[in-house]
């Protein structure tokens, strides 16, 4: 008679065990370095994979349990709030440009981490880190696919959303995250941990997420905060593992430590630039401010932060040299930028706006070293202008950073008045640069940079026009075919939020919802 | 090592002269008028005349700023990537020697924006 005997159970730390270094195998008859091709050239040293830990001890099956329970939670309150037209219950319409802002500038990046952890995670000899970016690279598609799902609601009553991705690879201001990622993903893999694992998602992400996430709590946004809780265990991981790949890195050999530092520096300053967009967000486009990007910066980076390179320091590890200069522009960061989508307010898939007197006051009193000296007056003639009918539309295109790709919009440090230009001659061209950090980053490789799709060139070399145009008919309206090419509509999508659509259809539908008209 | 690759790497630079259909570009900036948030990207043919570029594309780019009506061109000063620069209004860009992506800056003495701001 067959004995049912039970199967004996293992322990947590067996189980992670068998489920994740037990996946590792060595190869007889292939050479470990055509296997794992990428992982010598960056001069990175790694003498035992086995050293690396992995905190969380999350297997495959367990992730895919915990991931599934919070999907159904999140798919609940997404539906509750489709059903009872939640879109509606926002602070002000103006607060649905901040959405349109992170459907087309994060959320396609949600994408790329998706793949770039995938490539990383092959690219690892070490089963270790190879699991967890594994599950990293699951967690950015899943990102992504809620994100298009939550924000998908607001694309059926508003405008600028409808083709978020397409826009992401071709519209001005949207190549400066588009560049970002990329530069990272074409980097070698520890590169790619140290950029994004590290200096993103450790570094900045609470730059990011929380004023996003916190933003759409403050303005009523149920849909977007709800996945942004979410995303929160998840965040939480991938913090984890951006600490731990530097931190294995590092201990692996002391020939590491400059090449990391140059990483750590290269992308503090790139995420910094990129977050210019979040800056303007928390600053301008949120009717109910949570704080100004000045004091989350002050709380987020030099406190969090300050206390993090400090724990460093025992590898090595200095406070990246680019701190101090972001630390002159906290004062300036979001005006300028707010100015310049003012300035572009006809080629962007949100709407612009000048602050009213509160908003104004609200500045000021956030600003004191800067506000009222350097960009009121700015606000107050434009603002001037447009009760005119004058309102300035900017149709000249800008000079781009060959690095950041952002206009040249950056003052000199500790002199807001003037435009900070610097240069270099290389194989016979001139490169232009916002500032000493991006020409660094673009001296240590100029073969790279050099490529770089800059927008306003592109847009001059005839690249950026639906197929067939003829540029060189008379009166040809370039505005007009650039527009067509990013798929947007003229006077729909773009131009100013008192005259849009969005504004007349928001409040007629909030009227409804709440008088008996 | 001007790029960390696996191998060979040799890759065309993106925006070289010959992309731009005969012109070439020129950035152009206005000191302390900051209301145009950026310095200007423009193409134009090298053997264009400096005063044409300055009485059309100048002024229907910085036209809309009430200082620039104001502007004596006599007395601007002018910079060619940072330094001091005497352009003749009446050579062509290419005679003033300027090269495809060069920098000028202008500075309009007296005119500093709006309420003197630099806005």
């Amino acid at each position: 008679m067959d004995m049912q005997v039970a199967k004996k159970k293992l322990g947590l730390k067996e189980r992670y065990s068998v489920m994740t270094r037990g996946l590792d195998w060595t190869p007889s008859y292939q050479k470990m370095e055509d296997i794992y091709p990428y992982i010598a050239y960056e001069g990175i040293k790694i003498h035992d994979w086995d050293k690396w830990e992995d905190p969380f001890r999350l297997t495959m099956d367990a992730y895919w349990k915990y991931q599934a329970e919070k999907e159904r939670k999140l798919y609940a309150i997404i539906d509750a709030f489709n059903q009872n037209n939640g879109h509606l219950n926002v602070t002000d319409a103006r607060y649905i440009n901040t959405v349109k802002l992170f459907i087309s500038g994060i959320s396609p990046l949600e994408y790329v981490a998706h793949r770039g952890f995938a490539h990383a995670g092959r690219a690892f000899p070490g089963p270790g880190p190879r699991v967890a970016c594994l599950m990293q690279s699951l967690d950015e598609i899943r990102h992504a696919q809620t994100q298009v799902h939550a924000i998908s609601n607001y694309n059926k009553y508003y405008n600028g959303m409808h083709d978020f991705h397409h826009m992401h690879d071709r519209v001005w201001f949207l190549s400066v995250p588009k560049s970002f990622f990329d530069d990272a993903i074409t980097a070698g893999p520890f590169e790619f941990m140290v950029s994004i694992g590290f200096s993103f998602e450790y570094v900045l992400t609470n730059l990011l997420f929380v004023p996003f996430v916190s933003g759409a709590a403050y303005n009523g946004d149920m849909g977007t905060m709800t996945f942004g809780f979410s995303a929160q265990s998840d965040e939480a991981r991938h913090m984890t593992l951006g600490l731990e790949v530097i931190k294995f890195i590092l201990e692996q050999d002391p020939a590491n430590v400059p090449i990391v530092q140059r990483w750590i520096d290269k992308w503090t300053w790139r995420g910094y630039r990129v977050l210019t967009l979040v800056a303007m967000m928390m600053d301008y486009m949120l009717p109910k401010r949570t704080m100004s990007w000045k004091e989350a910066w002050e709380v987020y980076f030099e406190e969090n932060g300050g206390a993090l390179f400090k724990d460093l320091a025992r590898y090595g590890i200095k406070m990246p040299k680019c701190a101090e200069q972001i630390a002159l522009e906290k004062d300036h960061l979001s005006h300028q930028a707010w100015s310049t989508f003012y300035n572009y307010a006809a080629a962007a898939n949100f709407h612009t706006w000048m602050p009213d007197e509160d908003e104004m006051a609200w500045l000021s009193a956030k600003y004191p070293n800067s506000f009222d000296k350097h960009y009121r007056p700015r606000y107050e003639f434009w603002r001037e202008q447009a009760a005119k009918g004058n309102r300035f539309y900017n149709k000249t295109l800008p000079m781009l950073c060959q690095t950041c790709q952002i206009p040249m919009l950056f003052t000199e440090p500790g002199d807001p008045t003037k435009i900070c230009y610097r240069e270099v001659d290389y194989k016979g061209d001139k490169y232009h640069f916002c500032s000493d950090h991006c020409k660094e980053i673009f001296e240590h490789e100029p073969e790279k940079y050099v490529q770089a799709w800059l927008p306003v060139h592109q847009i001059y070399q005839g690249n950026c026009f639906p197929e067939g145009t003829d540029p060189t008919v008379e009166g040809f309206d370039a505005l007009g075919a650039v527009l067509k090419y990013y798929n947007l509509e003229h006077g729909r999508d773009n131009l100013d939020f008192d005259i849009s659509e969005d504004k007349k259809n928001f409040a007629e539908w909030r009227g409804q919802a709440t008088k008996n008209i | 090592m001007a790029v960390a690759a696996i191998s060979k790497y040799d890759f065309a630079p993106a925006d070289t002269q010959d992309k731009f259909h005969g012109a070439q570009l020129l950035y152009i900036g206005w000191e302390d008028h900051l209301l145009f948030c950026a310095p200007f990207c423009f193409p134009f043919p090298p053997t264009m005349r400096f005063g044409d570029v300055v009485a059309g594309p100048m002024k229907a780019a910085f036209g809309y700023h009430p200082d620039f009506a104001q502007i004596d061109w006599t007395k601007v000063e002018w910079l060619k990537s940072g330094k001091p620069f005497a352009p003749d209004f009446d050579k062509s860009l290419a005679d003033n020697g300027l090269r495809h992506k060069d920098v000028i800056r202008f500075r309009t003495p007296g005119l500093t924006g709006i309420k003197g701001s630099c806005n």
